[in-house]
């Protein structure tokens, strides 16, 4: 369980996450939505650890995160960030293969070798597998990052914005990918989209930020209403219903 | 491109050897196999135990221990074109080796080692945070700064070297010279040595470091660790190269950005082969600076410099499009 108690951030004054305390139980898969600057990255890499917090309490399976040291965390909780700018000449293969650092400390043995190849297998890398990370295109890379993060093989999986660069085609395989992580291992995956639909289809619950406050959450069937898209983002938006799932039309 | 194939660092690793058998014979005394074996053996192998096999020894661990503190530096600070010279280590370190020869000139060697690194250690660390205060628009302001810091250091290094009389000595930490190595001079390059092992033992630490603080973190290692450890390998390393011969420019900025075009960044297959290649190219260097103007020598700072400055140039231009 990810246990969430009244965390604020500020910066210099500016409140980007305001007393937002949220539980979220383990299992599923959990989206973050919300306009740009709700503080959805930021309240991820405050759970993840990678950005203190100005007040409050962040606990994983009760583990408080700014006391647990980080290898012990490492092997519970993984995290990809947005934007990595990572310049390193690292082969497909070398970077998932890191993947497994918590866990090997570098010695990888047979079972981590499995890891790497299920990882590699799973985002459709086998043939990029050798290749360096600058001679790929955007989404090639994202799904790389992405290889890594799932082959740490933690409990739970934070990711700040999985779907960028990918088309259509990867996307979807991606999140047909996180659903079937949760359901098959039982994972915990928390992600931050911008795509509602994409929320809508393949989430158990989501949680839906404003300025830095949580302001609705629950299972796609409460949270994409006409009502909570206009609270959240002040659009107009029709909301139909297709095979049992929700699919929000805003484009006029 | 695929990373070329560990087998070939044996292939690499003979090459060297031969460069380095070659770096014995090569000189104003007569040592060759005739002399050792046949006219005057005593004179050719004291020339050779006192001389030549010690000034080989320190161009192989000056010049691998070097290549290796490019490549921490490079990874640490996530950028393609800091060294030690474009850091503010090297300048700092030469600050403190005068500082040294001003304030307690009977210092012994491993002292005078010692009060370097530490200088090394601050001059890098104001690199670092100043770094942190800039706006980095583009990859090529991070050497540029270091440049910069470097310039202002050894600014105050001469003035006070000018008003003391020490010139010459400062100058013969900036260029680096073989010339003078003899058996008991060059011990302290053992050091980087063992140092440049600490680094390959700690290679996917520093690996994991080059991706950035975030994926650092995400993978349980400890960011500021791995960054001191860094620094203080680079900092010695840097004091005991220039407190033995003298500063090598170019070298750790070359051999990393050209293995990493074949070998890439995984420093645990990458580190040997920047060893091996630092190595050779301050051996050829010097063999070269030997046979150019014989019996005069050129010193190898100078030969590197030249040789250096236009590699650097080429890689600069190649690397244009996605610099960093």
């Amino acid at each position: 369980m990810i246990d969430v108690k009244t965390i604020t951030k500020r910066y210099n004054g500016t409140v980007v996450v305001d007393g937002v305390s949220l539980s979220l139980p383990a299992g599923g898969v959990i989206s973050l939505i919300g306009p740009n600057g709700a503080g959805k990255s930021t309240l991820l890499s405050i759970v993840s650890r990678l950005l203190p917090m100005t007040s409050g309490t962040v606990e994983i399976d009760g583990l408080d995160v700014t006391t647990t040291p980080g290898e012990v965390l490492a092997r519970r909780l993984s995290i990809l960030r947005q934007d990595n700018q990572i310049m390193s000449r690292l082969t497909v293969e070398d970077l998932v293969a890191f993947g497994r650092y918590p866990h090997s400390k570098g010695r990888l043995t047979d079972d981590d070798r499995g890891h790497i190849r299920n990882a590699l297998r799973y985002l459709d890398l086998e043939p990029l597998a050798g290749r360096f990370l600058d001679e790929l295109s955007g989404g090639q890379r994202q799904r790389a990052f992405i290889a890594m993060v799932l082959c740490q093989d933690t409990e739970y999986i934070l990711l700040d914005e999985p779907l960028n660069n990918l088309d259509v085609k990867h996307a979807v395989a991606m999140m047909k990918l996180f659903r079937r992580t949760a359901d098959e291992f039982g994972k915990t995956i928390v992600l931050v989209l911008h795509d509602i639909n994409f929320a809508s289809c393949y989430s158990d619950r989501i949680v839906a930020m404003r300025d830095g406050r949580v302001v609705h959450q629950g299972p796609p069937e409460v949270i994409i209403t006409p009502d909570v898209i206009r609270d959240v983002y002040g659009v107009e938006a029709q909301v139909m219903e297709n095979g049992g799932q929700r699919i929000a039309l805003y484009y006029q | 491109m695929k990373p070329l194939p560990i087998a070939t660092l044996p292939i690499a690793a003979f090459g060297i050897g031969l460069l380095a058998v070659w770096s014995l014979f090569v000189g104003v005394s007569d040592v060759s196999l005739a002399a050792l074996f046949g006219g005057a053996p005593d004179q050719a192998t004291q020339v050779l135990l006192v001389s030549r096999l010690p000034r080989t020894l320190a161009l192989i661990l000056a010049g691998a221990a070097m290549a290796v503190s490019g490549l921490l530096l490079q990874m640490l600070v996530r950028n393609r074109f800091v060294e030690p010279s474009t850091a503010g280590t090297a300048e700092s370190a030469i600050f403190g080796m005068m500082m040294v020869s001003l304030l307690a000139p009977e210092m012994p060697v491993f002292g005078r080692m010692a009060v370097a690194s530490l200088c090394a250690l601050a001059g890098t660390g104001l690199f670092l945070a100043i770094l942190r205060q800039v706006p980095l628009r583009s990859p090529l302001v991070v050497p540029l700064v270091g440049i910069m810091l470097g310039g202002v250091i050894t600014a105050m290094t001469e003035f006070v070297a000018y008003r003391q009389d020490l010139i010459q000595s400062v100058r013969g930490w900036e260029t680096g010279d073989f010339s003078a190595i003899l058996l008991g001079r060059y011990e302290l390059l053992w050091l980087s040595a063992a140092l440049t092992g600490v680094a390959y033992l700690a290679a996917d630490r520093f690996t994991v470091a080059g991706m950035g603080r975030d994926v650092a973190t995400n993978l349980g290692i400890d960011h500021r660790k791995v960054m001191a450890l860094g620094l203080v390998i680079v900092s010695m390393t840097t004091a005991a190269v220039i407190a033995t011969c003298g500063m090598i420019p170019f070298l750790g900025l070359i051999v990393p950005n050209v293995v990493s075009l074949v070998r890439g960044d995984n420093m645990r297959g990458s580190l040997p082969w920047v060893a091996l290649m630092g190595a050779g190219l301050v051996l050829a260097c010097d063999i070269a600076g030997r046979l150019v103007i014989h019996p005069y020598e050129v010193p190898i700072g100078t030969m590197m410099g030249v040789i250096g400055s236009a590699l650097f140039l080429y890689l600069l231009l190649r690397r244009n499009g996605h610099a960093g």
